[in-house]
């Protein structure tokens, strides 16, 4: 071997020491790692020194910007951010501003707990909020709860009032299903039939509908008489359809996902002319527009809202304070966009981002609340709360919080599709939504 | 539904499915039997189709006040024709300087999976859009009955289809026809033939084999964007929606035989129809199942595919 080959492959000078070019990289790399250090250290100190009041109020929002809730996620991103707006307008939280930390979880549970992670470690959030999708609230919520980092979700899920969850997890700025459900049996076995068939979707949330559905309208004398489960990844709905049973008297639909529009849509094409009486959630057509091509079979069919998308205009349905919370969101009397007519919002459920951050502001001043430190005090403060009356706070409507079950209850609406418009038709009371106690978060230790 | 009916509303999906199904996998098959290359990327080819057949006729009806009809039949023109000029583009940028080497062409095309599904998610978004159909009509359909003794027609409640999915249906085989005609009858067709049999040779023969490769590529994005306008209408433009249709078209290529069209169309409609029968009647899942369970049979008996031929490298 030459000596020149030999040399190169050896690295080293004859004295056998590391040669001086790797010296000077070795020498680097501790500069580097002992200024990083440093660094770190000063920015933790300082870190710890700013605790104090200018120090803005971390909120980690669990949003889901990409996957099937995303639809939802743009609107709930747009309803915090004008809630937020308005809290700091008026002095923040105790004096201090609120900043929103999102990350996007893809409306995945994985990643759902994951974000988690990141709001408590990473980004040194006070509180988590903001979920939608049951199955990522199911999936994220015990690790809160081992991370001991309260956590608002907005979902209507019936998780966290069925004891399923832990004491960090709250949910008192919107309703959750087996409420409504229970309060839309009456009416529908009064005005619409006793033999409902059952179309949603397959999983947890869709669950609720069709397990406390069939619950509360044999309560009222009528019967399920076929469930249809559909995942709300599908794409290609007329499969599911044949399966409902002739002598149906209504038909119950529930679905979400990216291609509710198509659910609908062909749905309709398969009844044709003769389609029973027709009783959905809204959640079926969230962020589309009901004057969509194909969605005229609707007309004269029921929706639940949760918040009517229409603003309403008949005396005995004005809601004193919807104009103003429409223009903060920057919705229209129709529900869409006033920038874009076709992007049409989630209103019957972007209203519990709204009422949830009024919640935890009322919650933090109620409890002093200073830093990290204080979240048990900050909880123990929302489940002190019960009666919160109709106001631009709660533009939804009156609510009322049980502290033990970590739940709100609300005014539930119904709707009727008329001229391409829905037209609120009835508004059940708080009461007619109750139901008993499922579990006592609050004999829980933290 | 009677079981009647029912028999029929399933082949009638089956029959969708297995129309663009049958376009989605011709082109993945001309693909890797000229190439010889697998194409992981086909299924996004799949969803520019339908991004792009969303944004023409969204961008004619906004500007031109087009109606629904103009605005489909120009997607139909140009979303395949922008899908092969990417797929084109591909093939020069990436295909050809790994050399269409096999193993490296899976991994490369995996990447250009997530180029175009995130790129797509960053412009069009995670939203499913809807495109209009140029024409939808319900058309119900009529079931001999037994009353009284004779037969009379009926309509039964929910028996019905709509004459755009008909429409689907005759426009896929229309253009399978005219794929057929295009590989048996024309100049381009033989050369295209002569370099799947025998790349050596036909380079041999004065044929640009660099030159057919990228048509040949650009076809294949093509045919699946051609099958994804026409499904359009009756599903929506989502940036997830080519996972499915890859899955389905590698099925079908391997069990139709790979490198033989025709075959991959046999193939497709036993596919798409018995993907239709099952989920109608049983769920979706079973049918993918099933799907799965036929192609781990073809290769464990009949590697080759039902209809597949060797052919000289």
């Amino acid at each position: 071997m030459s000596r020149r080959l030999r040399s190169s492959l050896a690295r080293t000078s004859t004295t056998g020491a590391p040669e001086p070019g790797r010296r000077r990289t070795l020498k680097a790399l501790a500069a580097g790692v002992g200024t990083l250090g440093g660094a770190g250290t000063l920015a933790g100190l300082s870190g710890h020194v700013q605790a104090q009041s200018a120090e803005p109020i971390r909120i980690g929002f669990q949003v889901h910007r990409t996957g099937i809730g995303a639809a939802y996620g743009r609107w709930y991103d747009r309803t915090t951010t004008a809630a937020v707006a308005r809290i700091n307008a008026a002095g923040g939280i105790n004096g201090r501003p609120v900043e929103i930390v999102a990350e996007d979880d893809g409306t995945d549970p994985k990643r759902g707990a994951e974000v988690i992670e990141k709001f408590e470690q990473r980004h040194g959030c006070d509180i988590a909020f903001g979920t939608l999708f049951s199955h990522v609230v199911i999936g994220s919520a015990p690790r809160a709860g081992e991370l001991k980092i309260p956590y608002f979700v907005v979902s209507e899920g019936h998780h966290v009032a069925s004891g399923m969850l832990n004491r960090y997890t709250l949910q008192p700025g919107i309703t959750d299903v087996r409420s409504q459900v229970q309060a839309m049996a009456p009416y529908v076995s009064e005005n619409l039939g006793k033999k409902v068939t059952m179309l949603y979707a397959d999983f947890a949330f869709g669950h609720d509908h069709r397990d406390y559905f069939s619950e509360a309208i044999a309560g009222q004398g009528g019967e399920v008489i076929a469930k249809i489960p559909i995942p709300p990844t599908e794409t290609s709905f007329t499969k599911y359809f044949p399966k409902i049973p002739r002598d149906t008297e209504v038909i119950y639909h529930v679905m979400v996902g990216p291609s509710v529009l198509t659910f609908v849509k062909e749905m309709g094409e398969f009844f044709g002319p003769s389609a029973p009486p027709i009783f959905g959630f809204i959640d079926s057509l969230e962020a589309v527009d009901i004057a969509s091509p194909g969605l005229e079979f609707l007309e004269d069919t029921y929706f639940w809202e949760g918040y009517p998308r229409y603003a309403q205009t008949g005396p005995d349905n004005v809601n004193a304070f919807d104009a103003d919370y429409r223009e903060a969101v920057g919705v229209d009397e129709n529900g869409a966009s006033v920038s874009d007519a076709r992007d049409v919002s989630t209103y019957a459920h972007m209203f519990g981002c709204w009422e949830t951050l009024n919640v935890i502001k009322a919650g933090m001043e109620s409890a002093d609340y200073r830093g990290p430190q204080d979240r048990s005090k900050l909880i123990e403060a929302v489940e002190a709360m019960s009666d919160m009356p109709h106001s631009l706070d709660h533009p939804q409507g009156a609510k009322r919080f049980n502290g033990k079950t970590h739940q709100t209850f609300g005014h539930q609406h119904i709707s009727k599709v008329a001229g391409g418009r829905l037209d609120l038709v009835h508004t059940t009371s708080i009461e007619d939504t109750l139901y008993p106690d499922e579990v006592d978060y609050t004999t829980r230790s933290f | 539904m009677e079981f009647g009916p029912h028999l029929v509303l399933a082949l009638l999906e089956g029959s969708i499915t297995a129309a663009v199904l049958a376009l989605t996998a011709a082109g993945l098959a001309l693909v890797f039997g000229i190439l010889r290359v697998v194409n992981v990327a086909h299924g996004e080819f799949f969803m520019l189709g339908a991004v792009l057949a969303w944004f023409v006729s969204t961008t004619l009806a906004d500007a031109f006040g087009a109606s629904a009809a103009i605005g489909f039949v120009a997607a139909l023109v140009l979303a395949p024709l922008v899908t092969a000029a990417v797929a084109m583009a591909a093939d020069r940028v990436v295909l050809r300087r790994i050399g269409y080497d096999p193993e490296r062409t899976i991994v490369a095309t995996i990447g250009l999976l997530y180029v175009l599904q995130q790129a797509t998610l960053m412009s069009f978004g995670p939203d499913a859009r809807p495109v209009e159909p140029p024409f939808n009509t319900r058309i119900a359909l009529p079931w001999p009955e037994r009353v009284d003794g004779s037969w009379a027609m009926s309509w039964p409640w929910g028996f019905g289809t709509t004459s755009y999915k008909l429409f689907v249906i005759g426009a896929a085989v229309v253009v399978l026809v005219g794929l057929w005609l295009l590989l048996r009858h024309t100049t381009l067709g033989l050369i295209m033939r002569a370099t799947e049999q025998d790349r050596d040779m036909a380079r041999a023969f004065g044929i640009p084999v660099t030159r057919v490769y990228a048509l040949v590529f650009g076809l294949g994005a093509a045919l699946a964007a051609l099958g994804a306008v026409l499904v359009v209408p009756i599903q929506q433009a989502h940036y997830l929606m080519g996972g499915d249709p890859l899955l389905l078209s590698f099925i079908v290529v391997i069990i139709g035989g790979l490198g033989s069209v025709g075959g991959t169309v046999v193939a497709a409609v036993l596919i798409g129809l018995t993907d239709g029968v099952v989920s109608v009647f049983f769920s979706a899942t079973l049918a993918k199942i099933i799907a799965t369970l036929l192609v781990a049979m073809v290769l464990v008996f009949r590697p080759q595919g039902l209809f597949g031929k060797n052919t000289a490298r």
